[in-house]
């Protein structure tokens, strides 16, 4: 299938035991990219990253390179900010990649501090992390000693320097300007845009802020041209993606694919890939792209893997992060949990989503827990409805970040798809799963 | 967009509701739709905070922008179409009022904001009838106290950021914030860390919900019982609005109101909680006269007979001269102008002065050019000499601040400690007390490279004069008395070198009592008469009104201190002045009081002071009585009466109107407003200024003195007619045995033809040039076994106020000697330590603390703080006090 003929971009070097070692990485090509890319003006680099159509791993897939050109000419000090908090539920491959390939994320930060001429790079890194964070600063040590980061990388005259941060243990310090507070040491709550960060981040200086897996691809699209990345996928869907494939599946795991070559089906049923559903049961609705994400049902199997496409149909592919539910899923349950989990973590800043959030896990816990009523499907609608005016994708915001406005996905899509399972759990007085 | 069409438009055109405007550009969507009639519901927006946008209460739909923007937080742009009454925007914002109220304990009838409630009241309006929330709501401990003075009910709480952005961003005491979050977010302090901001009352003013309530108002009163006025704060100087609240005749509340060129709305804590000192028992309610040892409860017309008696017989044996007037400066312009005419018009003395050498010399205050507070806040650089404006003006600390922290005002500070000031200042020199005259004359020389002057180093004073300029041009000095033990003339003396230098430079005095300025406006010292002229200058203008004037200047507070401790000053009248609680040097003011034959004390309170007096003339409070204040710009605004004063206590100029009937002479006036009037034809600073000016709209926030209107325009209502009338109403005229006969509503000047305001004839105003603070005796030598004394002032201290309010008086603060630590090693002290001090007056013991902020060879001690402390130390006959310190044991 398509999928199997791409490159393996981000994950070549994880066949190996030892790939988080400099030694393996300098084996297999390590920093020919950084080299390659000093050598060049930094104006160079940023037109490869435009043409390579990269688009944000983070979340909200917003083009690399146009960010990086949103930064005002001639303000310094600039920076650049690496999120590395992967906080989205069931979101795990930025963990694989700074356990498993620090050196190629060193690289990535280090071209692209380059191509945006910052001399200061921050790495956010989730504070769970315990083991990214020894490797991680394991990695950074010998970058250093072996010329890659400091004064004069590789003797360009480049200077580079990476300050490795941890995390403060919230899933909003994930959201750009909430971790830019964060790391200047204040509470993680989202600020208020505009200004954007490209204009005032940290500490008030211009910044790009850019996910792991982002940068990871730098030095292949540096030593394979833009071109090349565009040439892979489709359309605005270039280049492969790390998918984080979890549920109901045989084989979940991260799984590199070309973008907008394969479908859901081929990534749930590939026996490559998540290798069929357990139990050979059915899909009865899954996750395109993280916790925000609105649900599809089954009828989306065949919805490819590509950006644009998944939105059009109603959703995201968000954070990369893919869930299946099969028949044996409570709705009530599993919508439940989510919202569970955004009431946890909402910041409070904002009344919608502070408020909403702990009204809306409250109403779903009553009826999971048997004690929902008939109106209370409305009254959830409803409070989707002021969370996210419209319920639609993507949602009108109500609030300071995206969080709020993405509490609702879960709710009303499980509520218009298994409304019927709901009212089973309101008349059962009980869930009907357990 | 062409360079042409962007530099043109310096507005931007808007539609809010199809309604179309120009708006300046970067404004506030929230704050330009309310400037055209158009209201936003908002929670957390405050107009002078900078927008957080956490409520979402003014969610509103602009075309071609996703979702709902909040209106403040979106500022305005060209050709924004902006709605905010469509469908989506009305069920977003009752959402928001429905999500708040699902976790809110709706405890209205029991809360102080219940009738006052923004949350209240939108749900009123907007609400749904029902809730629709069955689940079980948020709970917290109710209420917790974070200080002294505030309570927070987090169950109340609606999460505006209000209190925490005021606390950080205005106050600059970040000692709330949030902590948790989702909607278990709460507002905390920290631990082992209370709120204790001397501008905590701001936010229980701010917060929109009763979540913050002050402990002196909680369960006072409900808002429909409240009854208010508009006036002017007295507590300090600075004059901020307020709007004072009674229920049942007792003052329960001030509110800050917003003026734009004073407080922006805010207040400091004891300005806000000291009304507390008017509705205090101890209040002296009735005349008392001295029967041997004791003060008797008299009648008026017993103690004002005792009282003129004691005055004429010396008056008779020893010429005008021997009677003194001291202080004056907390009542209103009309009371300080009748005690300036009673002592100089009537009595002719000039021995007057409304402050106790613990300010500046009247010549400095009045003659200096002068600036506002907002010039001051738009100066290139500021150069602080003065006191902590922290501790003794907080209001314009805030001003200051602000303009330092977002203005990018530069400030230079020059004294002899760090203060409140110093962490926002560009750079701070700490200078020897007492040799602020040395430090001016470098500063302003251009010399360089630069000498050492006064204990600060060339490169430092090179450095602050770099940031000043050489000529002063944009440079405001704030200008007040650093310490009360180095004299005021050293200060004053080095004002005048730099107005000297700096011809361009402007100054805005930092004298701290409640009206002192206007007092000295009124002539209430030495050498000056109403409207800033010279004695002898005024001459002319006043004697033809006045009749007698004194021959010779008289004394300043130092002089008559002085003169009464020696037996030649042998009445002395106290003017709600306590100087043995605040004249720098106790001692010779015990021996001041014990000297004078005969002492008068106007006094609202025994203190120390008045307690040794013959006769006791209880007099009125602020908020019982009416008439005009001064700021420290000049600024005349108007007090008011919200309640009748207790027992059978007066206003001062009625006091003293009556008193100079008994003496002989007619002050002339026989209401509030007939006072003013005279002011406003003869003092020649004040010349024009009516009420009817005064009460004009566009002078809501006051007038400046020296006023340079034009007269009052003939053609409108003589609106002191209708003010004596009010005032009538208010008690505020003199009881009918002192004006047998006078017609109601007849004491009014009316303006007449020939009244010519801009009067030729009229005494040219003081001005103030190196030499006039009189001789300043150099300080002596440092001695290297002594340490220099530095007495500033707390804003909670030993004074009336403080000691009468309830929840203020357990705020003072213990006194403690703070010194370098350099000197405490040198001693082989450490901070905790008791020490044996030891001054030409007196040894006290007392604990040490080191402390960076005192120069090496200083020590500092607190001001008039209870018990003991530097008032015994100050010696008064010198420029400087020094002080030996020794180890107890
Ligand atoms: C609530 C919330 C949580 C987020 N968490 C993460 C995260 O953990 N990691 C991440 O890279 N981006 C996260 N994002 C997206 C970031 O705000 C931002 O868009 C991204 O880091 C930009 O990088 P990119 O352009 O390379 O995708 C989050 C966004 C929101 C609203
Ligand atoms: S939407 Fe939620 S998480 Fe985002 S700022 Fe508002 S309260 Fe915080
Ligand atoms: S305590 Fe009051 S001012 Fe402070 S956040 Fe809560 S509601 Fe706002
Ligand atoms: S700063 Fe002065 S005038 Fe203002 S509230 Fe405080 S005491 Fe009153
Ligand atoms: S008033 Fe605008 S968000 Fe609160």
């Amino acid at each position: 299938m398509a999928f199997r003929d791409a490159p393996d971009i981000l994950t070549s070097r994880l066949r190996y035991e030892d790939s988080h070692t400099l030694e393996r990485f300098l084996a297999t090509g390590g920093y020919d990219g950084l080299r390659a890319a000093v050598a060049r003006p930094a104006d160079e680099i940023v037109e490869e990253v435009k043409t390579s159509g990269l688009r944000g791993r983070g979340g909200a897939g917003f083009a690399t390179g146009q960010k990086w050109s949103f930064l005002p000419a001639d303000v310094f000090p600039r920076y650049l900010v690496v999120n590395g908090d992967e906080g989205e539920p069931a979101t795990f491959k930025d963990h694989m990649l700074i356990e498993r390939d620090p050196h190629q994320l060193i690289e990535g930060i280090a071209i692209a501090s380059y191509a945006i001429k910052c001399t200061k790079a921050f790495l956010y890194l989730r504070g769970e992390f315990a083991l990214g964070h020894e490797r991680m600063s394991r990695a950074l040590r010998e970058a250093y000693t072996h010329g890659a980061l400091g004064r004069n990388v590789f003797g360009s005259g480049f200077d580079i320097d990476i300050v490795l941060h941890p995390g403060a243990g919230a899933y909003i310090c994930g959201e750009e300007t909430a971790l830019l507070s964060s790391l200047e040491g204040f509470r993680g709550e989202p600020r208020i845009r505009p200004p954007f960060p490209a204009v005032k981040g940290l500490y008030q200086k211009p910044t790009v802020v850019n996910n792991v897996e982002t940068l990871a691809n730098m030095a292949w699209i540096v030593l394979n041209g833009g071109a090349a990345y565009a040439a892979l996928g489709q359309g605005r869907s270039t280049g492969t993606r790390l998918l984080s494939l979890s549920g109901h599946v045989n084989r979940p795991g991260n799984y590199e694919v070309e973008l907008a070559k394969s479908t859901f089906r081929d990534l749930f049923y590939d026996p490559a890939l998540g290798g069929g559903i357990k139990g050979g049961r059915e899909v009865k609705a899954f996750i395109p792209g993280g916790a925000s994400a609105p649900w599809f049902g089954p009828d989306q199997l065949d919805c490819p893997l590509d950006l644009d496409e998944v939105q059009q149909r109603g959703s995201m592919m968000g954070s990369g992060s893919v869930v299946v539910m099969d028949e044996t899923t409570c709705p009530v349950r599993a919508a439940w949990r989510i919202t569970k989990f955004f009431a946890h973590e909402s910041c409070g800043k904002c009344t919608p989503c502070r408020e909403g959030s702990g009204w809306l896990e409250k109403v779903l816990r009553r009826i999971e827990l048997g004690a929902g009523r008939e109106e209370d499907l409305d009254l959830l609608l409803d409070v989707c409805d002021n969370l996210a005016p419209g319920l639609s994708w993507p949602p009108g915001q109500t609030t300071i970040c995206v969080l709020g406005p993405s509490i609702p996905s879960p709710i009303y899509t499980s509520i218009r798809m298994f409304r019927d399972e709901y009212l089973t759990h309101v008349k059962e007085g009980g869930c009907p799963f357990s | 967009m062409t360079e042409q069409t962007e530099t043109k438009k310096d507005t931007v055109t808007v539609t809010v509701d199809g309604k179309t405007f120009e708006a300046a550009p970067g404004e506030l969507v929230i704050a330009a739709a309310e400037r055209h009639g158009i209201y936003i519901p908002r929670f957390c927006w405050h107009p002078r905070m900078k927008p957080v946008g956490m409520c979402r209460m003014c969610l509103v739909e602009i075309e071609g922008v996703r979702g709902l923007p909040p209106a403040c937080t979106t500022p305005v742009a060209e050709g924004m179409v902006v709605d905010t009454r469509t469908p989506v925007v009305k069920k977003a914002q009752d959402g928001v009022l429905e999500f708040l109220l699902i976790n809110h304990p709706l405890d209205c009838p029991v809360c102080d904001r219940g009738g006052e409630c923004p949350l209240q009241d939108q749900t009123f309006s907007f609400g749904p009838g029902e809730s629709r929330f069955v689940e079980e709501k948020r709970h917290f401990e109710k209420p917790i106290a974070i200080s002294e003075l505030v309570a927070l009910d987090r169950e109340r709480c609606i999460q505006c950021a209000r209190c925490t952005r005021f606390a950080d961003e205005v106050a600059g005491d970040p000692l709330i914030s949030f902590v948790d979050r989702g909607d278990h977010t709460q507002v905390l302090t920290f631990p082992d860390d209370p709120f204790t901001s001397y501008f905590s009352g701001n936010t229980v003013q701010i917060c929109p919900v009763g979540a913050l309530t002050a402990s002196p108002y909680r369960f006072k009163a409900r808002p429909w019982d409240l009854d208010q006025v508009e006036s002017t704060c007295s507590t300090c100087a600075v004059g901020c609005r307020v709007n004072l609240q009674s229920s049942q005749n007792d003052l329960v509340r001030m509110l800050g109101v917003d003026s734009e060129p004073v407080n922006h709305s805010w207040l400091c804590d004891k300005g806000r909680f000291g009304y507390q000192a008017v509705e205090h028992d101890g209040r002296v309610t009735h005349p008392l006269v001295r029967k041997g040892d004791e003060l008797i409860e008299a009648s008026w017309s017993e103690a004002y007979a005792a009282a003129a008696k004691g005055l004429a017989d010396v008056r008779d044996l020893h010429g005008a001269g021997a009677i003194a007037f001291l202080g004056g400066a907390r009542g209103t312009n009309e009371d300080a102008y009748a005690w300036a005419k009673l002592a100089k018009g009537v009595l002719a003395t000039d021995s007057v002065d409304c402050q106790l050498d613990d300010g500046l010399p009247a010549a400095a205050v009045l003659g200096l050019p002068r600036a506002t507070i907002d010039d001051a806040c738009r100066a290139k650089a500021v150069l602080l000499l003065g006191p902590d404006l922290k501790e003794e003006l907080p209001v314009l600390y805030l001003r200051l601040r602000e303009a330092v922290v977002d203005g990018g005002v530069a400030v230079v500070e020059l004294g002899p400690q760090s203060t409140g000031m110093t962490r926002h200042a560009k750079t701070t020199l700490l200078y020897r007390p007492g040799e602020a005259v040395e430090v001016a004359r470098a500063l302003t020389s251009g010399r360089d490279p630069m000498p050492d002057a006064g204990g600060v180093r060339g490169e430092e004073l090179a450095a602050a004069a770099g940031i000043l300029g050489r000529a002063g041009e944009g440079v405001v000095v704030v200008l007040g008395r650093p310490s009360v033990a180095e004299s005021g003339r050293t200060v004053a003396e080095a004002a005048a070198v730099i107005a000297a230098a700096w011809p361009q430079a402007r100054f805005l005095p930092a004298l701290r009592r409640g009206n002192v300025m206007g007092a000295l406006d009124m002539g209430l010292a030495p050498g000056v008469l109403p409207g800033r002229v010279g004695l002898d200058a005024g001459r002319e203008w006043f004697s033809q009104e006045w009749g007698v004037l004194p021959e010779e200047p008289g004394l300043d507070a130092a002089g008559i201190v002085g003169a009464a401790a020696e037996g030649r000053v042998q009445a002395l009248v106290l003017l709600g002045a306590d100087p043995i609680n605040d004249f720098p040097d106790r001692t010779l003011a015990r021996r001041a009081l014990a000297g004078a034959g005969f002492v008068v004390a106007v006094d609202t309170f025994l203190t120390d002071s008045s307690r040794e007096a013959d006769v006791v003339l209880p007099a009125a409070m602020y908020g019982e009585k009416a008439g005009t204040t001064t700021n420290i710009e000049g600024r005349v605004t108007r007090v008011n009466q919200k309640v009748t004063a207790p027992g059978t206590v007066r206003s001062d100029w009625i006091i003293a109107a009556e008193l100079a009937q008994r003496l002989g002479g007619d002050l002339g006036f026989d209401s509030t407003a007939a006072v003013w009037a005279e002011i406003a034809r003869l003092a020649p600073s004040h010349v024009g200024l009516t009420a009817d000016v005064l009460g004009r709209r566009e002078n809501r926030d006051g007038v400046v003195a020296p006023y340079e209107g034009e007269g009052p325009p003939r053609h409108e209502a003589p609106v002191e007619q209708i003010e004596a009338a009010a005032a009538v109403h208010q008690g505020e005229t003199l009881p009918s045995e002192a004006v047998a006969g006078a017609p109601e509503h007849a004491a009014v000047d009316e303006p007449s033809d020939d009244d010519d305001p801009a009067g030729a004839g009229r005494p040219p105003l003081l001005t103030f040039a190196v030499g006039d603070a009189g001789s300043t005796a150099a300080p002596p030598a440092v001695d290297a076994y002594a340490l220099r004394l530095v007495a500033g002032r707390r804003l909670y201290d030993n004074g009336v106020t403080v000691r009468h309010s309830a929840h203020l008086a357990g705020l003072a603060p213990s006194p403690r000697l703070r010194a370098n630590p350099y000197d405490l090693d040198r001693l082989g002290l450490g901070t905790g330590d008791r020490v044996r001090v030891t001054s030409s007056r007196t040894t006290l013991t007392l604990e040490v603390a080191a402390d960076t902020g005192i120069p090496r060879g200083s020590v500092a001690l607190p001001f008039n703080l209870p018990g003991e402390g530097a008032a015994d130390l100050i010696d008064g006959t010198q420029p400087v006090t020094d002080l030996r310190v020794e180890t107890t044991n």
